[in-house]
Order: C-alpha cells, then structure tokens, then sequence
C-alpha cells in the first residue's frame, strides 16, 4: 500500500516534469524539471533497494552533469535564444516515430501478461542484492573486470582527448 | 478501521523515533546555525582585540534570535527582471539540500534519521553538493552581473573542489572498508585509532577542499565582498537571505560531520578500547559544568538586572545538561544509556572544534585569487589526492599480503606521498616563475 503510494508519486513527478521539461521555452526552466525528472528516478531506484544506483545517479547526473549544463546555459543569452526556431519542424517523422515507439512498449507490455514463457524476468529477491554496494563491487571487480577496465580506459581517453583538445596552442619556438 | 490508517499507525510504530530525531534536527538546527554565527562573530571580535556583540542580551547571548526576527520582518524585494520562480525556488534548493543531507549523519550511535544507509557516506556526499544548484539558479534568477559572477565562480570552485575532497574520502572509506556510518566508526573502534592519524594527508585534503566547498575563507571567493558585493546573494534580501545563510551553516555542519565521522572517530571518546582510561567519562559532565559556573561567576558583573537573571539562567541550564550526562555514570541499570548521550556529547564536540578550526583560518589566512584558487586545486590537491589513494592502498595490501606492520606501513608511504606533494610545490613554483618572466602583464586576476 505505501509502497505503492511512494511508487506513483515518483513515477507521476517524473513523467509530469519530463513533460514540462520538453514544453519550457526557458532554458533553464527545462534544465530544472530534467533535475526534478533524474530525482524522482532515483527516487525509484532507492524503492527497488538499489542504493548504489540511486546515489550513483544523485552524484553523477545531477550532481555532475547537470551542474554543467547548467553552468553552460547560463553562459548563453537567453533573450537572444528565445527569438530563434527551438524545435524542429519535422512533425510526421516525429510523429510517427513515437507511434512506434508506443506501440512496441504496448505489445511487449502486453505479451508479457499473455504469452507463456514471454513474460517479464522474475524480480530478483531483495537480499539477494544486499548489501548493495558490496554486491555491486563483487561483479563489477570479479565477474566483469576485464569490460569495465576497457570501459573505464576509453573514458579516460575521452578525457585527455577533451583536455588536448581545450588545451591552449603554442607556437613552435 | 481503515487499513490505511493501519498502515499509518504501523508506521509510525516502526520509525517514530526517528520521525522525531528528523523534527528535532529541522526545528534545532537554524538556532544552532544562529549561534554559530554569533561564535564567528565572537571569536573575529576576540582575535582582533574587540569586545563583538555585547548589547542583545549578557555577552551578545541573544543576538542571533534579535537577527532572526529582524530578518523575518524585514521587506521581501524581488527585482522586477528577475525569474519569479526560480529567484523563489533558489534558497529553498540551497537549504533543503543541506538539512537532507544529515539525514543520513549520526549524530550519536542512537541519534540519527535513516537507519544505516547501505551507502550512507556517498549519500551524505551527493546529497548535499545539490545545495550548489541552489547557488547557482539564485545567482542566474537574480539578473544581476554581480551575482551571476558569483554563481559562476561557485559552481567552477565546488566542482574542482569536490573531485579533490571525494578522493581525500576515498582513503579513509579503503581503512574503514565500508561505507556505512555506523560501521565505519564501528571499524575506528575496532582498529583503536582515529583515521585521521592513520591518514593525516586525507584529512588535510579534506579540511581544504571542504572550506573551499561552503564558500568560506580564505576561499569565499563566490562571495567576495570587495569584488563582486555579496555574490550570488547580491539581489536577496530577508528571509529568502537568511534561508541561503542557514544552508551555508548547515553545509558547515554537514562537512564537519563527515570529517568527525570518518577522520575523527565519530562519537567515540578519546581512547574508546582503554580500559583504565575509563574515567574519560567523566569530562563531559565536568565540562559542563564548568562552562556553568563560569556563566554564573559572571552574572555578577552584568550591568542590568535582567541580564543577571538571564546568566543565572545560563548556569542553570548548564548544571542541568551535566546532572542528565552524569547519570548514565551511576552504577545502575541507566548505564545503557552512557553510548547515547555521551557519544553524542564528544560528537557535537568535535564538530565544533571543526567549525572552530573553519573560523580560525578564516580570520588568519587572506582571500585567495582565482586563479590561484584553480591552481590550487587542480594543479596541487587532485594530484596529491590521487597519490594518497595509491599510498593508502599499497599500505593495506603491505598489511594484509606481505604481514608488514600496519604503522610502518602507514608512515612509510605517508613520507612518500610528502614527498609527491613536496615535488608538486616544486614544479608549481617553477611554472610561476616561468609565467612571470614569460609574460609579466597577462595575467587575469579577476578572470571567472
């Protein structure tokens, strides 16, 4: 009952505010509902006892990345901005495209209810994934060591690819 | 009756002790704030030779709540440019973040909001570096060059600052091997030693980057006053002013909360494990009382009658807080309640030392530039951070593969992690040398 409760309240806060965020003319303002969108996920995540994730997403999308988006939006003239096309006028493409998208969601939604063998993966029991962070850690340096180096090693190639690139350029002496 | 009603009622038979430490931290910690302030302006007052607030109440004692009502009753301005919205929303964010972030602190074994946080540092961490949204949108909202200068210099400090004080973190979580609350003081107590003796170079770490996280000087530079006015809080004015102020104190609270929990043995007292150390704990009564006495050997010089009364008072309440802290000493089934009131007395007591050592340098040290403030940080913090995180680590792998003695370990790699840090002085000399005879005029003080 309550967790059903807490459940809608953050699902209908994001959705509500990933709409707002697409309708704002402001800048800004679409900035501040995508924040309140990315809480209310991890708001979910923190329900399903994933903590690591929920954190993972507080310092890192909203801490992070969004405090840059920010930081370059407000480095922007908005006034200036606000008198330019914002949105691409492609309507029946756009259109289209998200009936597709909706129906495939229905029909898996769907097929999962009817068809045997189809259906959605059994939720995992919820002392299998605790403690959390511990268990994340597990897999990550003991299973699937050797994907996440390769990934933690093109980051940080895009990285220095980022800083080279920002670097200033000096004449040759 | 309803099952919802049920529900509530199973709820709040299951969490109403912590519904009720969650109320008494929100409805406690602005008056807490207050008097931190009216500390900082006494110690400033002390250490300049002034006497500081002396006129609200004996020894300045009722200012705060003479600025608080002055600040609620004070006109609300909203520049007519500004974006209502989020000129509302901004020191609401900025406070919010901070108060939810000691959700996740203990402040005492038994006094604390969310019961253990399976990832309760990096929620305390994450949590409260969202009050930097606050500063930033208010900065934005405000239309004003002043503050989005200031809002701009923020985000820039907090978010270099922050990388720098996460890996300072990092060392003390490797000793601790957890990132509970609880269990990471469990762990100090284990151990028999504070982290931060194990650690010193993390702590340091820790010390800089958080002054430079809160704003405050030698590195409040979002808030210059003789640059940029007030900074992000140029345009602000009465409560929503005091709503920014009470979450900067409160940041302060968060940030010495997290160095005493994980570098300062949280609300253990000095030597937890030595038995005939025992009499330990008696000081917290004893301090107590002895700050009572001092109130009262002091009413007698007040001028007005009213302020006599009001130390008396003072005293009073004093011997009261030490009759509640003596108890639990009585031999007798009380004794149970000994780690509660003591573990959150030596707590709140070393998160004052740590607000104190915030002040102390704030009046000892002068404002940085900002560049050197970048230069600091990226080209000298981060670096030795990472260093210390490496250092750290061999020192365990030392400890527990080749069966080396933890504090030979330890002090070994402190030395060649001093050593690093020596070095980066060095080479951050020589590029400042290089700068200045390369181009003695372009550089550009105020730049960010």
């Amino acid at each position: 009952m309550l967790d059903s409760i807490i459940f809608y309240f953050f699902a209908s806060v994001a959705i509500l505010s990933a709409a707002l965020m697409v309708t704002r003319r402001n800048a800004i303002h679409s900035a501040i509902f995508l924040i309140t969108t990315l809480l209310a996920t991890a708001g979910i995540f923190l329900q399903l006892r994933a903590e690591f994730i929920f954190i993972a997403q507080i310092i890192l999308y909203v801490g992070g990345i969004m405090v840059l988006f920010v930081f370059v939006i407000m480095l922007v003239r908005l006034d200036v901005a606000l008198h330019q096309i914002q949105f691409a006028k492609q309507k029946w493409v756009s259109l289209i495209v998200a009936l597709v998208l909706f129906m495939q969601v229905t029909v898996m939604l769907w097929a999962s209810r009817r068809l045997p063998g189809a259906g959605l993966p059994e939720a995992a029991p919820v002392d299998k994934l605790q403690p959390n962070s511990e268990a994340l850690a597990h897999s990550l340096f003991g299973a699937y060591l050797l994907p996440f180096e390769i990934a933690s090693v093109l980051l940080l190639v895009a990285m220095v690819g980022a800083v080279v690139m920002a670097k200033k350029r000096t004449e040759p002496k | 009756m309803s099952p919802a009603l049920q529900g509530l009622l199973a709820f709040l038979q299951t969490w109403w002790v912590e519904l009720v430490c969650g109320v008494v931290i929100v409805a406690v910690v602005p008056l807490i704030a207050g008097y931190v302030v009216l500390m900082e302006r006494k110690l400033m007052a002390d250490m300049q030779a002034r006497l500081g607030p002396m006129r609200v109440g004996p020894h300045g004692l009722l200012q705060p709540i003479a600025d608080a009502v002055k600040l609620l009753i004070k006109e609300d301005l909203i520049p007519e440019d500004a974006d209502q919205f989020v000129f509302w929303l901004a020191p609401v964010v900025s406070m919010t973040a901070a108060l939810t972030a000691m959700g996740a602190i203990y402040f005492g074994p038994s006094f604390h909001v969310a019961r253990d946080i399976n990832v309760g540092l990096l929620f305390v961490l994450g949590v409260s570096s969202l009050g930097l949204f606050g500063i930033v949108l208010g900065g934005w909202a405000s239309n004003s060059h002043y503050s989005i200068i200031g809002a701009i210099r923020s985000t820039a400090q907090l978010v270099s600052y922050e990388t720098a004080a996460g890996l300072a973190l990092v060392s003390g979580v490797l000793l601790a091997g957890t990132l509970r609350i609880h269990a990471i003081v469990d762990a100090q107590k284990t151990d028999g030693v504070w982290y931060i003796f194990l650690a010193p170079i993390a702590f340091f770490i820790y010390v800089v980057a958080s002054i430079a996280e809160t704003n405050r000087a030698p590195f409040d530079l979002p808030e210059a006053e003789s640059e940029l006015v007030a900074g992000y809080m140029t345009e602000y004015s009465g409560f929503r002013w005091a709503l920014y102020f009470l979450g900067e104190y409160a940041n302060m609270i968060v940030v010495g909360s997290v160095a005493t929990t994980l570098f300062l043995g949280g609300w253990l007292r000095p030597f937890p494990n030595v038995h005939w150390l025992n009499f330990l704990d008696l000081l917290p009564p004893l301090m107590v009382t002895a700050v009572g006495a001092y109130s009262i050997s002091r009413a007698g010089k007040q001028p007005v009658r009213v302020q006599k009364q009001f130390m008396w008072g003072v005293g009073l309440a004093c011997f009261a807080v030490a009759l509640i802290l003596a108890v639990p000493l009585l031999p007798g089934p009380l004794r149970i309640l000994l780690p509660g009131l003591h573990g959150a007395f030596w707590f709140l007591l070393k998160v004052t030392g740590y607000i104190y050592l915030f002040m102390w340098l704030r009046f000892t040290l002068p404002r940085y530039r900002f560049d050197q403030l970048m230069h600091l940080g990226w080209y000298i913090l981060i670096p030795l951070a990472i260093v210390n995180v490496f250092a750290v680590g061999i020192a365990m792998v030392l400890q527990s593969e080749y069966h080396w003695n933890r504090w030979i370990a330890l002090v070994i790699t402190t030395f060649v992690t001093l050593a690093s840090a020596l070095f980066l002085l060095h080479l951050h000399d020589k590029r400042v040398e290089a700068a200045s005879t390369a181009s003695p005029a372009t550089t550009d003080s105020y730049a960010g």
